[in-house]
């Protein structure tokens, strides 16, 4: 230290931007248990255990809906008529080929299940998470004459087709997401668990 | 008689002088009121902002009476809801006082800063001012849509499930952001303790920091008026100005005449129509929230629906989602896109008088779009409107030089 009473201003500018870094990091550390508290709770990520379904009354062109995490799950039997509207819409569709991630492996085909007859979606839309309408019927006359059946979203308009593909043009990036199951037998199915098969 | 009354006079003034040697009360009460010196030409436009401290004041209280009974939690807070319409004494009012305030919150304070759209109020030295008033609006915005989680309807649900997806349009971290927001991975019991929190202590602590910031930056430059001219350009001897008059008493008064006037309205709306035909109270939102099914059709509350019908109108996720944000920011740029050399519409030109009409027009025709089911035709009109929104903002740095002006007076008119 200089002895004739002048500041070494540079030690002081060191000594201030060193406690400033040191707060700094403390500060970061403090904010830490701030966020992670806002993370879901040790309960949100156990709950979501698989549900079993009973498919065996679902009639033929029929929905079922049941939850799982939360979410509606929908079980549609399809018609052959529905499935075989399913090929041919290549060109209208955005992901035709299901070559985005949004299904397991065993559902990455044509009608984007496990068995054709039967299609298991979580029933949320990739747009904002609305939970669209079920509108098999094809033509319908508030969806245009070349609506070939699927699912549309009422908040914004997405439309879907029987496997859940998403068609191009509208706000919804993605097909619907389909979920990890399995068939237990004919009549029943598994939701949530697939025994690694994907 | 005469001498009991002098004495409590006294009393009153040595009680005065006892705290202003202790706090600046007389030195802040003459700062901010009776020496503080407006323009002497406030006209209508100029009730909305003491309108929307009134309300604010509204919501803070029925607010903290409604915090006495409403239970936070999935399980009960609808019921809890329904508790307070039926079996809380006067609990309805309390109620309706604060869901109608919230609604005409939005109604002031669209009309407030229409006001500044008409006079150029965010022009230089008011960008402060401005700024902090969008923030306000922002903070309002966040501040209605989780108060109307609460009450756990169907709409209250769904409109938040929406909402929250918005923030997963993000890149990258979008999906660890909506998660981080509803603190689960679907909209659920955790997500409605936590907007409560939000709501009743978070938020509200903003929205009066920020409002104290707001009044402080416009006492600092003074207020703008109709004329869009400094009345500090010509100052007495004294240094106040010559058509400046003191808040206090002039429009103190004037403005408890506007309060009066809009509490009135405001109790017919409580008292006759408190949901005002599914506009200020959703029809949907009086069934309890069903996280497996969403209503046929779902619209947010008429003051997002110009902002929504935006983020309809475009294509793509990501993309609406920039544009429904990108309509609310792109106000707070305002004082540097308008390049006009007046700053009132009183000496604008035509130019400016037909952007304003267009501009009024898209929003207005953007909040009805946003409140309609989507239709292919519809859709399209609320791209154009969405065209208008943001040219009005966007070409403003051409238009505002280009456009002719009138001389500008030196004195108010």
């Amino acid at each position: 230290m200089s002895n004739d009473g002048g500041v070494d201003t540079s030690r002081r500018r060191f000594l201030t931007v060193a406690t400033a870094a040191v707060g700094g990091v403390g500060a970061v550390f403090g904010a830490y248990p701030f966020l992670a508290a806002m993370q879901p709770s040790a309960r949100a990520e156990a709950a979501g255990a698989p549900v079993e379904v009973d498919i065996s009354k679902l009639e033929p062109g029929a929905r079922l809906t049941v939850e799982w995490r939360g979410k509606p799950v929908w079980v549609v039997r399809r018609t052959p008529e529905m499935l075989s509207k399913l090929t041919g819409l290549g060109s209208e569709l955005r992901d035709p080929n299901s070559d985005q991630d949004q299904q397991p492996s065993y559902a990455k085909n044509a009608h984007r299940s496990i068995k054709p007859e039967f299609l298991v979606l979580v029933g949320i839309c990739t747009h904002l998470g609305c939970s669209p309408t079920y509108r098999p019927e094809p033509g319908a006359s508030d969806l245009g004459s070349n609506w070939p059946g699927g699912f549309f979203c009422p908040c914004h308009g997405s439309r879907f087709d029987m496997a859940g593909r998403v068609f191009a043009g509208v706000p919804a990036p993605l097909n619907m997401a389909v979920p990890p199951y399995r068939f237990v037998g004919d009549t029943r199915v598994v939701i949530g668990d697939d025994k690694g098969a994907a | 008689m005469r001498s009991v009354m002098s004495n409590a006079r006294e009393l009153m003034l040595w009680g005065l002088d006892w705290v202003d040697s202790r706090f600046p009360l007389t030195k802040m009460w003459k700062e901010q009121a009776s020496e503080y010196y407006a323009p002497k030409n406030f006209n209508f436009w100029y009730f909305f902002g003491s309108l929307a401290l009134v309300v604010l004041v509204n919501q803070l209280l029925t607010g903290i009476w409604l915090t006495m009974n409403y239970k936070p939690s999935a399980q009960d807070a609808f019921a809890s809801v329904e508790y307070i319409m039926r079996d809380v004494d006067w609990g309805w009012l309390i109620r309706y006082m604060h869901s109608t305030g919230a609604s005409m919150f939005f109604v002031v304070v669209y009309l407030h800063m229409f006001r500044g759209l008409l006079y150029g109020s965010y022009r230089k030295p008011r960008e402060l001012v401005w700024i902090f008033g969008v923030l306000i609006f922002l903070v309002l915005m966040g501040e209605a849509f989780m108060g109307y989680l609460l009450p756990w309807g169907q709409m209250s649900y769904w409109g938040a499930q929406v909402i929250i997806s918005l923030f997963g349009a993000v890149p990258v971290v979008g999906e660890a952001l909506s998660q981080l927001i509803r603190g689960d991975f679907v909209v659920s019991d955790a997500t409605l303790n936590r907007f409560f929190a939000l709501h009743v202590i978070a938020m509200p602590l903003v929205l009066l920091g920020l409002v104290m910031a707001h009044l402080m930056a416009l006492h600092e430059v003074g207020s703008n008026n109709p004329d869009g001219i400094e009345i500090h350009d010509n100052e007495d001897e004294n240094g106040i100005p010559l058509d400046g008059i003191a808040m206090h008493p002039y429009y103190t008064i004037k403005d408890i005449f506007g309060v009066v006037i809009f509490l009135a309205v405001a109790a017919v709306i409580i008292f006759f129509a408190p949901e005002f035909g599914g506009y200020f109270l959703e029809h949907a939102n009086f069934q309890p929230a069903d996280s497996l099914q969403t209503p046929v059709h779902i619209a947010p509350v008429w003051y997002f629906t110009p902002f929504y019908a935006i983020l309809r109108a475009i294509p793509d996720k990501l993309g609406g989602v920039i544009g429904m944000g990108g309509a609310v920011m792109i106000l707070a740029l305002l004082p540097w896109l308008d390049r006009s050399n007046v700053r009132s519409i009183r000496y604008k030109g035509p130019v400016y008088k037909i952007a304003l009409t267009l501009f009024v027009i898209s929003f207005l025709g953007l909040g009805y779009l946003g409140m309609n089911p989507p239709s292919p035709t519809y859709t399209l009109i609320a791209r154009v409107l969405s065209v208008i929104y943001f040219l009005f903002f966007l070409a403003m740095p051409i238009y505002s030089r280009l456009d002719s002006t009138k001389p500008v007076p030196d004195r108010l008119t």
